[in-house]
């Protein structure tokens, strides 16, 4: 089975070959393995490989080019934000003074990273219409787990230990329910109507005096500004439920209006998509959480804050939540985040919205009379499109994801929301230009008229991938996780 | 002001705003109510050009003391060291900064594989049967193993060794409070975990016994011993957090039997960059590979018979089970992973073993010379690259007398247990000298009046 043309690291490895170079050796020898004794020094070498410098640099780089990133061409991954990533954002958070400091340094040699760190939580608090945010969670998901505890301590303080159901919409991602009880909850589903919004009658049948809280994107993952969020958050406040906002999408609505202002208690926000983090291949992200005046006691351990001219840590937080993450959260991504901030102030931040919006609606509307739209109205900053059209004649949503790859595309995201058939959930970003969206949209029209005309061409595809499609069962069945020498 | 981000003219603007059937772009936000629209601007700063504001920036960075502009001999999970070249080369292919998560393997099999074999050098350090793809950080993996460990065997209790990482503890401590496991403390004595009261507290209801090796002082914990203590109760797991640099040199957890290993893999490719993003990793046996928190990648075939990866044995995952998920993490540390994957492909099979044998002799050798200087340090055990020296007096303080004589100290013990004050955690890695240690010996004999 083992593909010479694509080896892994491990299959170059010969022995005696090195790819490093150490610092000296200059302390006299000791007898360490006396010192540790026999059982706990290793007796078996770990098999990493042996290779030189320059095999490692062709590896990875052949790695490279079997991967397709923003920079390689167009990515319109729903929900993702796969916007550009500012080549300035690396340089500025590779300076030494960013890259080579240590959490445990005393304060006063590390005000300037401090210095950044407070300006981008307030930065983030304005942006929110949040009185207080912390930059500690490592991501979206970590942000949504600490917003939930937060909560929950919130209800405790108050005596109120029955409140142990948060509400998610069918339309959520699956990072909502997933916090939910990984926090303690249950999650409870409310149902969207034929708009795409939440039903406020189902609303209110599920809300009452067990609601921990409402978890909420807004524009919700379909797309869609969710326009009875006044009336919303008052049948959960009323209940004596808390407002949860979910800044997955938050790139469609800079400038325009603030989940502080639609009445949300607790937010959080991904720097890594709005706010152009690098997504890494995975990570690393970063997920800070800003909340309402309310809910300051309860931040993680430790807050910044501004001390006269210094800017400290304060431990000194009884009602914490306590450490959600050891130092002060992904600082690197942080620094990428407050740079991008600083270079679009409020009026690029607002025309990025403006535009991820027009780009999108712009491809909804020349889509539509290929593809089924579920709900036809104005989008926001990305859109839902079915394939159930195209289902009927053989040709499944993911046929013409694999298909798109074939023109150098990643594919939208596929079979989410998982409340719509057959669904393909696009975001263009701000940053693709209208070539770009004509082309992919074309693309897209001519794979709709092969599944008329030609459909094994798309059931086949792709045909022009370096591998063809992978047998993911196989993968589940027989895991093999880990190379292992024969 | 331009934005060098937004390719959008306003002929485009016009064109496409006629094709939505608007007149402004105004209209497609109708949708938002009145009375919540933003109709201000946001309290930021205003947009700044790229060359001021890397000047502004870089002089915001020069206001640090660094580790490269000072010597460092401070550690405490956090580690100075020496990073190849070629790591920043491979993770600056925007290739795979700029892509996400491998949702598509037929255009993402670089970033598949270099996790598959971020996955099997981990596997090779711990001697242990599965790791993920990597988890925010040390910290929050080894909370996710205690949680792991209680809705595994079904019951509600674990031991935590203090002398983990404190600020690991104190995340165990919030993220147990979720699923409602009661976290016991187990004291330390003499550095090491106290094993008396370690037997004493076990019982029936041990989910889970977690101990970190080197602990956090640098002492080795004796994991043989600790695993007699975990099998004397039935489907108790033992779970460690180890510095993966340590298993160089040292006999991996997976030796002992361990149940779960964590930590960090910061030491191998990674900066400092005032704590995070690092790297996360968790491995652990082949018997709970279905209930791994995180990303997996496995090996495959494609439909002509190739090799290939895919994410795989995702019914685990937050994004199919939804409230029933083992975890709820998405974003990982994919890039850092791949940092310290190449790392660790630089370092090899002989650096690796070489470093992690460096940071033992040049930590053995700062402790001779402490000694040397009639510094008291704290523990007799077997160490790795960390040795805990009682100063005598105000940690705190006698940084900042380090620290004009050029040298970032050691970590203030007193920070995180009353019981330790005076006595500070020193970290000696491969890239202090000779001189460097025998420099910082003696302004601290001095300081201490020695």
């Amino acid at each position: 089975m083992a593909n010479k043309d694509f080896p892994l690291i491990f299959e170059l490895s010969q022995e005696t070959r090195t790819g490093f170079s150490l610092p000296d050796f200059d302390v006299p020898e000791a007898d360490i393995d006396d010192m540790i004794g026999e059982k706990y020094v290793r007796s078996n070498d770990p098999e990493l490989p042996e290779v030189s410098e320059l095999q490692i640099m062709r590896h990875y780089t052949a790695l490279s080019k079997r991967n397709h990133g923003v920079d390689s061409g167009f990515y319109p991954l729903g929900s993702c934000t796969m916007k550009y990533n500012p080549k300035m954002n690396e340089d500025i958070a590779r300076l030494t003074g960013f890259s080579h400091i240590h959490p445990y340094q005393s304060p006063e040699t590390v005000q300037g990273a401090l210095h950044l760190m407070y300006d981008l939580q307030e930065s983030l608090g304005a942006i929110t219409g949040m009185d207080t945010v912390t930059l500690q969670p490592a991501a979206g998901a970590h942000g949504e787990w600490t917003g939930l505890m937060m909560i929950r301590a919130y209800h405790e303080a108050n005596g109120d230990y029955n409140r142990t159901k948060v509400i998610v919409p069918d339309s959520a991602h699956g990072t909502n329910p997933a916090s939910a009880t990984v926090a303690g909850f249950e999650a409870v589903t409310v149902k969207s109507d034929e708009r795409g919004l939440v039903d406020l009658e189902d609303l209110k049948r599920v809300v009452d005096e067990q609601t921990a809280a409402l978890m909420l994107t807004n524009p919700n993952t379909l797309g869609l500004f969710e326009e009875d969020i006044e009336e919303m958050a008052a049948i959960v406040h009323d209940a004596g439920g808390k407002l949860y906002y979910d800044g997955a999408n938050l790139n469609a609505i800079l400038g325009y209006a603030r989940p502080g202002d639609m009445g949300f208690d607790v937010v959080h926000l991904n720097l890594h998509k709005t706010f152009t983090g690098p997504h890494g291949g995975g990570g690393p992200g970063s997920g800070p959480v800003g909340v309402t005046a309310e809910f300051e006691p309860y931040l993680p351990k430790p807050l910044l804050k501004k001390k006269d001219d210094l800017y400290v840590f304060d431990y000194d937080r009884p009602k914490s939540i306590g450490r959600v993450k050891p130092y002060y959260g992904n600082f690197g991504i942080n620094v990428r985040a407050y740079t991008y901030i600083r270079t679009m102030g409020h009026e690029g931040l607002k025309k990025v919205s403006e535009y991820a919006v027009i780009n999108a609606n712009y491809m909804m509307r020349r889509l539509q009379e290929e593809f089924d739209l579920p709900f036809d109205r104005h989008c926001k900053h990305e859109f839902i499109l079915s394939g159930k059209r195209q289902k009927k004649l053989g040709v499944r949503t993911l046929d013409m994801a694999k298909r798109l790859l074939d023109f150098g595309y990643h594919p939208p995201t596929i079979y989410f929301p998982i409340n719509v058939e057959e669904a393909l959930m696009i975001e263009p970003t701000e940053t693709e230009s209208k070539e770009t969206l004509d082309a992919f949209v074309d693309a897209m029209i001519q794979i709709s008229n092969e599944a008329k005309e030609d459909p094994e061409i798309v059931q086949e595809a792709p045909h022009t991938t370096i591998v063809s499609r992978m047998d993911e069962t196989l993968a589940a069945r027989k895991p093999v996780l880990s190379y292992s020498k024969e | 002001m331009e934005f060098r981000y937004l390719p959008m003219t306003d002929s485009d603007k016009k064109e496409m705003l006629d094709r939505i059937g608007v007149q402004t772009s105004e209209e497609l936000f109708a949708d938002i109510p009145e009375n919540i629209r933003f109709k201000g601007e946001l309290d930021i700063k205003p947009p700044r050009n790229e060359y001021q504001l890397t000047k502004e920036l870089t002089q915001l960075a020069d206001q640090n003391v660094t580790l490269k502009s000072h010597t460092s001999f401070l550690g405490a999970g956090v580690y100075d060291h020496y990073i190849p070249s070629i790591v920043d080369h491979v993770i600056s292919r925007s290739e795979f900064y700029t892509a996400y998560t491998p949702y598509q393997p037929e255009i993402s099999q670089g970033e598949l594989q270099a996790i598959f074999e971020f996955q099997t050098m981990i596997c090779e350090l711990t001697s242990m049967d599965v790791a993920n793809s990597s988890m925010y950080d040390g910290g929050t993996a080894l909370a996710e193993a205690v949680n792991l460990s209680a809705g595994q065997t079904k019951k509600k209790k674990v031991l935590v060794s203090k002398a983990i990482h404190p600020e690991s503890l104190a995340v165990i401590h919030s993220y147990a409070k979720g699923p409602g496991v009661e976290v016991v403390e187990i004291d330390h004595k003499n550095g090491l975990t106290d094993l008396d009261q370690l037997e004493r507290e076990i019982d029936e209801n041990t989910a889970g016994v977690v101990v970190q090796y080197p602990n956090f002082f640098g002492q080795i914990e004796p994991l043989a011993k600790v695993r007699e203590i975990v099998d004397t109760q039935k489907k108790t797991m033992l779970i460690t957090s180890s510095n993966p640099l340590a298993l160089g040199y040292l006999t991996p957890p997976g030796e002992f039997g361990a149940d779960i290993v964590v930590g960090d893999a910061q030491v191998f490719g990674i900066p400092a960059q005032f704590g995070g993003p690092h790297c996360g990793y968790f491995a652990t046996t082949k018997k709970l590979m279905r209930k791994v928190p995180g990303r997996l990648v496995g090996q495959t075939v494609d439909e002509e018979g190739r090799r290939g990866f895919v994410l795989t044995l995702q019914a685990r995952e937050q994004h199919i089970r939804r409230d029933k998920a083992t975890s709820n993490i998405c974003s990982n540390q994919a890039l850092n992973a791949l940092a310290s994957s190449v790392a660790m492909s630089s370092l090899g099979k002989q650096g690796l073993k070489k470093m992690s044998w460096m940071n033992i002799q040049k930590a053995a050798y700062m402790k001779k010379q402490l000694q040397a200087r009639g510094m008291k340090v704290a523990y007799e055990g077997p160490f790795f690259n960390e040795l805990v020296v009682n100063v005598g007096q105000n940690v705190t303080e006698v940084n900042q007398k380090l620290l004009q004589k050029g040298f970032i100290g050691g970590y203030d013990l007193s920070m995180t247990d009353e019981k330790l004050d005076g006595h500070m955690l020193i970290a000696v890695t491969e890239v202090r000298t000779k001189d460097e240690i025998d420099d910082f010996v003696k302004e601290l004999g001095d300081i201490h009046g020695q």
